[in-house]
């Protein structure tokens, strides 16, 4: 195990490595000229070239990975050469100059928003999606089986921002069950927190829920046809053990996989669900960063999400092979 | 099967829209004054302005028939999503079969590949790509404006969405190449182009088909999702997501708005994957039926 997880980390460490790379192959050379992407459509010329020389893209191009890098860990200095430098600690993620404002502090101001609405809407959909997965499954071809499976169609392929104005119509503007949507922290007010988030939970979770409800279904009917199943019934125990301590056990560890990719997706940003709802999460802040043109913002939001999945991708594994022991051979 | 009609007639109205609001007398870029008062824009009529002239009402403002915007916009949606979702399939085809038949060094440099890029969140990095890439194409000569807005979308599309086919791709060339009629075709000193292409790729045919099926109203999705984000197609051009995007200011008061282009791309949607579905059903017995 030891050996395993050493050789995952490693990995893991190379991967986070290449990342930067790409993101700063994407967001620097890609664009041509990435200081005309800085200030938006009002932009004069001397803008332009103050931006290019503050943020360091006059610098031959390995030097600004070096930069770029050396910031990560140590930390940078914007325009050090003039009278006003910017001093921006480590892990520098990079500097908006839309906002004045370091690109971490703006992240982890955002952050703790989308913590609660993924977290929220995880415990939502994999309570319902495995519970009606499991239903479905044990219903096989019979009626609350299709409608199960029905409903998990229409509600996948609804769009999640159409869930969510139809939700605003009907709740908040023609029922009046509650008030306009405004993010409060639930240290603060924690009443006002449920009446905001109830809805853009339910939106993240109906989507969710019906794929989570489909997966279920197939995983346990796949193990229902298993031979250990065949020798717990042919042992004569009882169906509620054979269906509980064998089955359902053996068909929801691949469950982990996916749970745990789709949080860690999530504690991204859920772009659409907080447009929206207006939630100041990561999601709103990357929609806002692009409309801005705010280069280094949108920048850093990819890193730290992609570093996210990245992270949640070695948890993951690591969890399934004390889980499920065979994995670790391969 | 009735899904299977459904998507026929979209895509019939999509290639034929401009000749349907011909007929209609309609179009999404006129303006019509006479349908919407002086004061605030507001369509004349119930269901917001829904008459002979306009048979689903007016946009607020302007007074554009939203029946026309609704045919233009299908059209550019499923160009979008359709020449996407082929590129994805080409792409992740070819390099699902190069890694699953070459193995070795190939196999795991492009496996590290498809990790990298699984890694990026679809959507962030399509919206956070938009900007960048938009003013690339425009400075490679691509037209200014929604040429390149669709362009810009068919091929960020296209370069992240492959992965996932190619994983699949590559596990089944895995258990295909240790087959006997592989094997039969090396021994008689069959070309490897030949091995790949008429050997190998024939028996893949039923899943690329399946997740070709699945892909493309993900894509209409993320298209539409987009355009609401506005950072998709731009006025005087319109697609769903726009159109829903526009129905935000006006719907608490012509709730049309809201519902017509969401039920139009929802009944879109729920068709494709139903027909995925069955056609999943019908092509792998084993898929939990």
């Amino acid at each position: 195990m030891a050996a395993y997880v050493v050789r995952r980390v490693v990995m893991m460490v190379g991967l986070l490595f290449v990342l930067t790379v790409a993101v700063f192959f994407l967001f620097t050379l890609l664009p041509g000229d990435p200081a005309r992407l800085t200030c938006g459509k009002a932009c004069s010329p001397q803008i332009i070239e103050a931006n290019r020389h503050r943020l360091g893209y006059d610098q031959p191009i390995l030097t600004q990975y070096e930069e770029f890098l050396s910031g990560l860990v140590v930390g940078r200095t914007y325009s050090a050469d003039s009278p006003d430098p910017i001093v921006c600690n480590a892990p520098c993620l990079g500097y908006s100059f839309t906002r004045h404002e370091q690109v971490l502090t703006l992240i982890t101001a955002a952050a703790p928003t989308t913590f609660w609405l993924a977290t929220g809407a995880f415990i939502m959909w994999i309570s319902a999606g495995i519970s009606l997965g499991i239903f479905a499954a044990l219903n096989h071809g019979r009626w609350p089986d299709r409608l199960v499976m029905g409903i998990s169609l229409v509600g996948y392929s609804l769009p999640s921002f159409f869930i969510g104005l139809v939700l605003i119509f009907f709740v908040i503007l023609k029922l009046n069950w509650l008030p306009f949507p405004a993010y409060v922290s639930p240290f603060d007010n924690p009443f006002q927190f449920l009446q905001t988030m109830i809805l853009p939970w339910i939106v993240l979770a109906v989507l969710n829920t019906a794929f989570y409800m489909r997966l279920t279904r197939n995983q346990v009917l796949e193990t229902f046809n298993e031979d250990f199943v065949r020798t717990a019934r042919a042992k004569g125990l009882p169906e509620r053990t054979v269906v509980i301590k064998h089955a359902l056990r053996a068909g929801l560890t691949p469950l982990v996989t996916a749970a745990g990719m789709d949080l860690a997706a999530l504690l991204g940003g859920a772009i659409i669900t907080e447009s929206i709802f207006s939630l100041p999460g990561l999601g709103a802040l990357a929609v806002s960063s692009v409309l801005e043109s705010d280069l280094p913002l949108i920048t850093g939001i990819t890193l730290v999400t992609s570093a996210i999945i990245i992270v949640a991708n070695l948890v993951v594994d690591l969890l399934y092979a004390v889980i499920d022991p065979r994995v670790r051979l391969a | 099967m009735i899904c299977l009609i459904i998507l026929i007639v979209f895509y019939l109205v999509g290639i034929f829209g401009p000749v349907v609001a011909g007929m209609f007398g309609i179009s999404p870029y006129t303006f019509d004054s006479n349908a919407i008062s002086d004061l605030g824009g507001k369509p004349y009529g119930a269901f917001g302005g829904i008459s002979l002239a306009h048979p689903l009402g007016v946009e607020w403002g302007t007074g554009r028939d939203i029946f026309a915007q609704l045919l233009f916009g299908l059209r550019i949606s499923l160009i979008i999503s359709t020449t996407a979702t082929l590129l994805t399939v080409t792409i992740g085809v070819l390099i699902g079969i190069i890694a699953g038949y070459a193995g070795g060094i190939t196999d795991s440099l492009l496996g590290r590949l498809m990790d990298l890029i699984l890694a990026f969140p679809f959507l962030l990095i399509v919206l956070a790509l938009s900007g960048v890439l938009t003013q690339r194409l425009t400075d490679l000569g691509v037209p200014e404006g929604n040429v390149s807005r669709v362009l810009y979308l068919i091929l960020v599309m296209s370069v992240f969405g492959w992965p996932y086919l190619a994983r699949i791709v590559r596990g089944q060339v895995l258990s295909l190449r240790e087959r006997e009629f592989v094997e039969a075709a090396v021994s008689m000193g069959a070309s490897r182009r030949r091995i790949l292409f008429t050997e190998i790729l024939p028996n893949l045919w039923a899943p690329i088909l399946v997740y070709a099926t699945l892909t493309l109203p993900s894509y209409i999705g993320l298209e539409a999702a987009l355009s609401f984000l506005n950072v998709g197609v731009l006025p005087p051009d319109t697609t769903f997501g726009a159109m829903l995007a526009n129905s935000v200011t006006y719907f608490n008061v012509v709730p049309t708005y809201l519902f017509i282009p969401g039920t139009v791309l929802v009944i879109l949607v729920v068709s494709f994957n139903l027909f995925g579905d069955s056609l999943r059903d019908a092509l792998d017995p084993k898929g939990g039926h």
